[in-house]
């Protein structure tokens, strides 16, 4: 796996790198050469670099046709597209575009405009532009081992059904998303039958819906991102051998919002992520076999909700403090296991001092049973009765599932 | 000084006070006296406004009793057992009540004759039961009522602070104010009173003066002459005869007295 | 209203003086200070002290204030036999004691979060948390003073404060809970909102994780608490039914005072 994406990455530094200094700058602008960018794009060849100078352009949709050019802002020129269309595709392989403006694609029902398209590509390179006001900001469809890095994409679409994604992969293997900023779009960061990407360093923050979403994507990695104040949260479904580390997860609350949902994933590695603030952290549906680690729980609705048919995940040294329930399940006979975890809210004593607590830790309490049982009872968080249930539990501990204990809980959160 | 006009107060069944008409005049000293449960300190309440009667009237020093109680500017009241917030100073004790009358002439004598300038930054709960008690009598007396009302006055005071109150006593007597008393003390009544009212199942048995007492009693003295009283008040009821008519007392009229 | 402020004076100068009260204000300093102490952002301390407060305000309000009540009983007698009006004398007996409770509660939890600058509490939280604790110990002094005012027999007035202590902190949340169990197939939000308005101990909790964000993580029910609590209007319904607890209570000792006999 790690070769393949090893090769990928190979493959489009070579794209980006491999041919001629580019032969020729053809300058767009109004006293330049091409008074057009679609001028310069015909006129182009390939390893030539076109050189778009600040000023507001509004031109029928660029095609770039020519493999290995580069098309390069300088001051910011605007390419508008007045609310009518996709304003730049890339239809050749290896082209570079970056240092641009592109701007109000507005809404169609019958296309996805987007402010850039890479359409049946190889080792495109989008870099430092700024999408403004597009349906879909950056789309990668069909293509392979594109990288789409420092770009900056915002929109204030004002619901997901006249607003696109922001950074979208279909059907593109290989793709690599890097710190990206993306805000306002429906889904921030969008992967669908995109095996293989790399996700890292993005900010993805206020989408209307996920903050990324992605489905039958095998094998990609996402690491360092910051997903915050997404009006769903993120969610990961039907994929495998995904890894999952050292992101943020912030502030989605609202029902139906999770920091991270994983549903039919198999064999995920989610580790050193900060989840805090959502009304549920970490939300396991039908996910099989996770390694859930070193993860940090803050002040969540449920630090964790695993549902019934969420099997034989490990929970191991993650850090709960201060969510209102710890761990959530519609189920008293869970086959996840929890071992080895830093609970704030246990209260047993370490005798032998080997930093393990003597008495074993149930995350889920009673009145987190009674709340998914009967979600009306809620209205019920933070009573004396709950603390007084709580003490109860901690008496009789029966009452909660046999099979959720952690045996060797924490004395102090592990650095 | 107080004259009351068919008082009737009932608790639950029990007839606490039954159409009791009272005079206490001017310049003399009455003794209020009974046996416990007769309806003493229910008549005492009443007049202070603590409780309400079902039915009769009074007035103080000629003053209707009114729902503010402005008319209890003229009575100064001395309860049997004083307890103040326990944190409070005697200075705050004093200061709050002096303030509670801002514009009564003030009478500041026992305060000095007790010598309760030496407690006057101690804390009340601290004090012992016969300082406090002292306090409570300099209270009663600060601000010149036309009335005073001491309920069981020198229970709990030394011999000699028990002198310096009767003497007190006196002097109001003296200047023609008047000053009603229980206790049951009845030497130390013997000493001080000029008339006696005595109650006994909520209805005045008698009320006249001291001398008008030992007459009918044929005693020399008070002590015997309300033991007597209380003698045949007690006969009277355990042979459960028709009070009042057949007792060979009759039923007081203002003009005894 | 001078004989207001006299009574009260006096009561302030009792009761500041009071170990009592002066243990429970060290109390929630101590708390307070100690849950910042041990690492707790501003929010996690006042969800700390929340349970607290809604635990032993209600507690030390009734509890204490019956006894004091019935302890000032000769006071009281003593004050009446002045040229007072009974309505300014009630006043200022009540001030007296809800002020002291109120100010211990507010001043014991309030200097550490001034002294950590809120520790990032929101101002709407710290609002809602000592607004919740004062209308509590106003509310609750209010029925302490009722009870001891219309129960002769001081044991029994005791009791009977102990008895609503136990009913409005964990009774009454027992009965909703067997509620919510009961009707599970209906839709039961709001009802049980509804009932949440009928216990200040609820209106209170309630009032406090509005705005303490705790709510809004709660998925769908904790959205419609939002909705319904966490508005302007919602808020105001909240905050004035809360001064009803205050106020109902206190209307019915007023008016015992007035009519019974000492």
């Amino acid at each position: 796996m790690k070769r393949r994406l090893l090769l990928a990455g190979f493959v489009a530094a070579l794209a980006a790198k491999a041919p001629p200094l580019h032969a020729a700058d053809l300058v767009v602008g109004p006293h330049a050469p091409y008074a057009t960018i679609a001028q310069a794009l015909t006129a182009a060849r390939r390893g030539d670099r076109v050189v778009i100078t600040a000023g507001l352009y509004r031109e029928a949709t660029l095609v770039v046709r020519t493999p290995h050019i580069t098309i390069e802002g300088r001051d910011w020129p605007v390419l508008d597209g007045e609310s009518l269309r996709t304003v730049l595709i890339i239809a050749a392989d290896s082209v570079t575009v970056r240092g641009l403006v592109l701007e109000h694609t507005g809404v169609s029902n019958l296309d996805d405009r987007a402010g850039i398209r890479a359409e049946d590509v190889r080792g495109c390179i989008i870099e430092h532009n700024r999408l403004r006001d597009n349906l879909f900001g950056i789309y990668i469809q069909r293509s392979a081992d594109c990288i789409v890095r420092d770009n900056e994409v915002e929109a204030h679409g004002a619901s997901q059904t006249t607003s696109g994604n922001g950074i979208h992969m279909w059907y593109s293997p290989g793709t690599r998303v890097e710190r990206n900023r993306v805000s306002g779009q429906r889904d921030g960061i969008y992967f669908e039958f995109s095996p293989g990407g790399v996700t890292t360093d993005n900010v993805s923050e206020h989408s209307q819906r996920y903050g990324l979403h992605f489905m039958f994507s095998d094998s990609c990695r996402y690491e360092r991102n910051v997903f915050r104040d997404n009006t769903s949260g993120v969610a990961v479904m039907y994929s495998r051998g995904v890894v999952i580390s050292h992101n943020r997860f912030e502030r989605a609350w609202g029902s139906g919002a999770y920091g991270l949902l994983l549903k039919e994933i198999l064999g995920a590695e989610i580790r050193g992520n900060t989840f805090s603030h959502n009304s549920i952290g970490l939300y396991l549906e039908g996910a099989v076999r996770m390694k859930v680690s070193d993860n940090d729980f803050v002040q969540n609705g449920w630090a964790a909700k695993v549902l019934a048919n969420a099997d034989e995940n490990q929970f191991t040294g993650n850090r709960f403090s201060g969510n209102a329930f710890d761990v959530g399940t519609n189920s008293r006979t869970a086959t996840s296991t929890f071992d080895g975890n830093w609970w704030d809210a246990y209260r047993g004593y370490d005798l032998n001092r080997d930093g393990i607590g003597d008495v074993p830790f149930h995350p889920v309490r009673l009145f987190a049973l009674i709340v998914e049982k009967h979600p009306a009872a809620l209205v019920l968080l933070r009573s004396p009765l709950v603390a007084v249930l709580d003490a109860a539990e901690r008496v009789l501990p029966v009452l909660t599932p046999e099979a959720l204990v952690d045996h060797h809980p924490q004395m102090r959160p592990r650095p | 000084m107080i004259s009351a006009n068919g008082l009737r107060k009932k608790f639950a069944a029990l007839e606490v006070l039954d159409d009791v008409s009272l005079d206490v005049r001017p310049g003399a000293v009455t003794a209020l006296v009974g046996p416990n449960g007769s309806g003493k300190t229910t008549f005492i309440k009443i007049v202070l406004g603590l409780t309400r009667a079902d039915a009769g009237s009074f007035s103080v020093d000629g003053h209707l009793a009114d729902a503010a109680g402005a008319y209890r500017r003229h009575i100064g009241y001395m309860p049997q057992a004083a307890r103040f917030p326990e944190n409070l100073k005697v200075k705050d004790v004093l200061a709050l009540i002096r303030a509670l009358r801002p514009d009564a002439p003030r009478d500041e004598e026992l305060v000095s004759a007790f010598g309760l300038a030496a407690e006057m930054d101690k804390a009340v709960g601290t004090l012992s039961g016969g300082t406090r008690q002292k306090v409570n009598a300099a209270i009663a007396f600060l601000f010149r009522p036309s009335l005073l009302i001491l309920d069981e006055p020198t229970a709990g005071l030394d011999p000699v602070a028990s002198g310096i109150l009767k003497e007190k006593i006196r002097q109001v007597r003296a200047e023609g104010r008047s000053v009603l008393i229980t206790s049951h003390i009845l030497a130390e009544l013997e000493e001080l009173a000029d008339d006696v009212a005595f109650l006994c199942d909520g209805r005045l048995r008698f009320a006249g003066t001291v001398a008008a007492l030992l007459e009918r009693t044929g005693q020399t003295r008070l002590e015997p002459a309300i033991a007597a009283l209380m003698r045949i008040e007690g006969a009277r009821r355990s042979a459960l005869v028709e009070p009042a008519t057949t007792t060979g007392w009759p039923t007081p009229a203002p003009e005894a007295l | 209203m001078k004989i207001v402020l006299l009574v009260l004076e006096a009561g302030l100068r009792d009761l500041t003086r009071n170990r009592w009260i002066v243990a429970y204000g060290l109390c929630f300093l101590l708390l307070a200070e100690g849950l910042f102490w041990f690492g707790g952002t501003g929010p996690q301390v006042a969800l700390s002290l929340l349970n607290i407060v809604l635990m032993i305000v209600p507690l030390v309000a009734l509890v204490f204030g019956t006894i004091h009540m019935y302890a000032s009983r000769e006071f009281v007698e003593l004050l009446l036999a002045q040229p007072v009006p009974r309505p300014q004398l009630f006043a200022g007996l009540f001030l007296g004691l809800a002020l002291p409770l109120s100010g211990a509660f507010a001043v014991g939890a309030g200097i550490p979060f001034a002294w950590h600058a809120g520790a990032g509490t929101g101002g709407g939280a710290l609002l809602a948390l000592f607004t919740a604790g004062i209308a509590l110990s106003v509310a609750f002094s209010a029925i302490a003073t009722w009870i001891a005012l219309s129960t002769e027999d001081r044991l029994k007035g005791v009791g009977l404060s102990l008895g609503v202590w136990l009913a409005s902190t964990i009774v009454y949340d027992g009965l909703v809970l067997a509620a919510a169990a009961a009707f599970a197939d209906y839709p039961l939000e709001k009802p049980l909102l509804g009932l949440m308005l009928a216990n200040p101990v609820d209106l209170a909790r309630m009032l406090v994780l509005t705005q303490l964000d705790v709510s809004a993580l709660m998925g769908y029910t904790g959205a419609l608490f939002e909705r319904t609590f966490g508005t302007g209007l919602g808020t105001s319904i909240a905050v004035a039914t809360l001064a009803a607890w205050c106020a109902v209570p206190l209307a019915l000792a007023a008016r015992r005072f007035q009519r019974r006999d000492f």
